[in-house]
């Protein structure tokens, strides 16, 4: 008992970790479903409704109507891609190879220890962010972490040495630092409004949260909420901006020479960044666990407080996350020429004029309101 | 706890940054680089300077090594490296850094002197800076503070350069008209 007293502190941040990993995990297979649901719903198809598990798809009306939904799907996707044969192609530089899945995954399962998703009234009567870690970088953190996602791509299409890949994995590279600089620049007025001087939140996402009670961001920056959203979908690699893989030009893209699990590691990078994506545009643009703008916190403390502010927050996700797969099978891909003069000479112009227009704003409404 | 992460990280740093230097194979030193600026990110955050360290991964691993490694596929810099050493200016270059480092080391510990050992000033959360000068703290804000502050003629400096650099590359890079 004293043991256990004693190696708590350690072992608590080690089960809220993996607790988080697993909840997380569970959305990005169950977002696998839910894309292949709504892309059959929009093209008029069924979509998976056949698995079915031995025991659970036997009760009488429940599993036959969890079976049409597909809900026992993602348990056999996932079973597949664990048994098929791993295969590892001759030609290919085997070291780099085997490190790209896990490079690709690996930053996007690290973003979330900054996530914040709910909150919590302490004893002090202090409201708290439901976070792993509570820092005042957690902006700046998400960012740098993610950017080192597209390693993955990159040595994936390099050390597949065939040429689909590698062009998917050029594409790649040159897309992301084209869109880094706008998503950076269409960040920076939210802060310089959320930060006002004399808060005490910083850069932390939990502040951009509580700036917005009243109004949500989205209302009032609505060019840096449209910058931002846009910026994500090309560094989220998600049509209509996946030139990466674009099946119609270069085969499979950059996954072209991986099968079975490592291509899965890929999959799952890819809606782990999806969510990622939208859980951080909900904290930044939507009000996060805000109720309705005017009408931020209806719930009070305690328990059920707590539970609905992480309940209405991964609400907003799951929208966020079905608007993500609308776009996917609504418009078409851009080319390639056009997604760079897009990201150079359309989005960073304007995020540059969004953020002088909004520091002279907040410049003047310092000097008259002081 | 945090020596024992001190001397990972650092032996992390030198050994990546010796394979940078002697890997003949250009993308297998981009890696090692990238490993580099990774771990000195995690010496940084063990000193408590989160935000270099932030800044660090973001600027360093995440933006600028993309873009050497975008440039080492792109042009395929993966030549025979074999007579390395018998260029000239390789090897007048190496010689003097190598030099410079035995002087700068040299000169910090010999004679009795030793590296100076600054005493840590208390951490304050949100300095005013009027007055008393501008503590010494870890959070952001405060890094602002004095950026905007005591060091604004060095912060202008570095921008007007940056932009210099920036209208160079336009410059260069500029295709001539037809007719010039």
């Amino acid at each position: 008992m004293e043991l256990l007293d004693a190696s708590l502190p350690y072992l608590l941040p080690i089960v809220y970790a993996l607790a988080m990993i697993s909840v997380f995990m569970g959305l990005c297979s169950y977002s696998v479903l839910a894309e292949r649901k709504v892309s059959s719903w929009i093209q008029g198809r069924v979509g998976p409704n056949r698995t079915r598990l031995p025991l659970l798809g036997h009760i009488p009306i429940l599993g036959n109507l969890l079976t049409g939904l597909g809900i026992f799907q993602p348990a056999a996707d996932g079973l597949k891609f664990l048994f098929k044969e791993e295969i590892v192609p001759g030609h290919v530089n085997k070291f780099y190879y085997m490190l790209a899945p896990v490079v690709a995954l690996a930053p996007a399962l690290t973003t979330m220890v900054v996530l914040p998703f709910g909150r919590y009234i302490d004893v002090d009567g202090v409201t708290q962010p439901l976070v792993l870690a509570d820092v005042d970088l957690g902006m700046l953190i998400i960012l740098g972490i993610s950017s080192l996602g597209v390693y993955g791509i990159v040595l994936a299409g390099w050390a597949s040495n065939s040429k689909y890949p590698f062009l998917g994995g050029i594409r790649a590279s040159a897309q992301m630092i084209s869109y880094e600089l706008a998503m950076g620049l269409a960040l920076l007025p939210v802060f310089m409004w959320a930060a006002t001087p004399g808060s005490e939140y910083g850069m932390s996402l939990f502040g951009a949260v509580q700036s917005q009670q009243t109004l949500w961001l989205f209302i009032w920056q609505p060019l840096s909420a449209l910058i931002f959203l846009v910026a994500l979908f090309a560094e989220t690699n998600r049509l209509p901006f996946d030139m990466a893989e674009s099946e119609t030009d270069l085969v499979g893209g950059f996954h072209t020479e991986y099968g079975c699990f490592k291509f899965g590691l890929f999959f799952v990078a890819e809606y782990a960044h999806v969510i990622m994506g939208s859980a951080l545009f909900v904290l930044l643009f939507l009000g996060g666990w805000n109720f309705l703008p005017g009408l931020a916190d209806p719930w009070g403390g305690g328990l059920i407080g707590t539970l609905m502010s992480v309940g209405w927050f991964t609400a907003k996700v799951f929208a966020m996350i079905f608007f993500f797969i609308w776009m996917r099978w609504t418009l078409p891909r851009f080319r390639y020429d056009q997604v760079m003069s897009l990201g150079w000479k359309i989005l960073l112009p304007l995020a540059v004029g969004n953020l002088v227009f909004n520091t002279i704003i907040i410049a003047l409404y310092d000097t008259f309101t002081r | 706890m945090t020596d024992i992460l001190f001397y990972i990280f650092a032996a992390i740093t030198l050994i990546s940054a010796l394979l940078m230097v002697v890997s003949p194979n250009a993308v297998n030193g981009a890696i090692c680089m990238i490993i580099c600026f990774v771990t000195t990110a995690a010496l940084f955050v063990l000193l408590e300077a989160y935000f270099l360290a932030v800044i660090q991964v973001l600027v360093y691993a995440g933006a600028v090594m993309v873009l050497f490694l975008f440039i080492i596929m792109l042009l395929d810099v993966n030549k025979d490296t074999s007579d390395l050493l018998k260029d000239k200016m390789t090897l007048g270059a190496s010689i003097t850094g190598f030099t410079l480092l035995v002087i700068l080391i040299g000169s910090a510990f010999a004679g009795g002197q030793h590296l100076p050992e600054t005493a840590l000033l208390p951490v304050i959360e949100n300095p005013t800076g009027e007055g008393a000068g501008i503590p010494f703290t870890t959070s952001a804000k405060s890094f602002g503070y004095s950026l905007f502050t005591k060091y604004m003629l060095p912060f202008q400096v570095t921008g007007f350069l940056l932009l210099a650099a920036m209208i160079g590359v336009i410059v260069v890079s500029k295709k001539h008209s037809e007719n010039s």
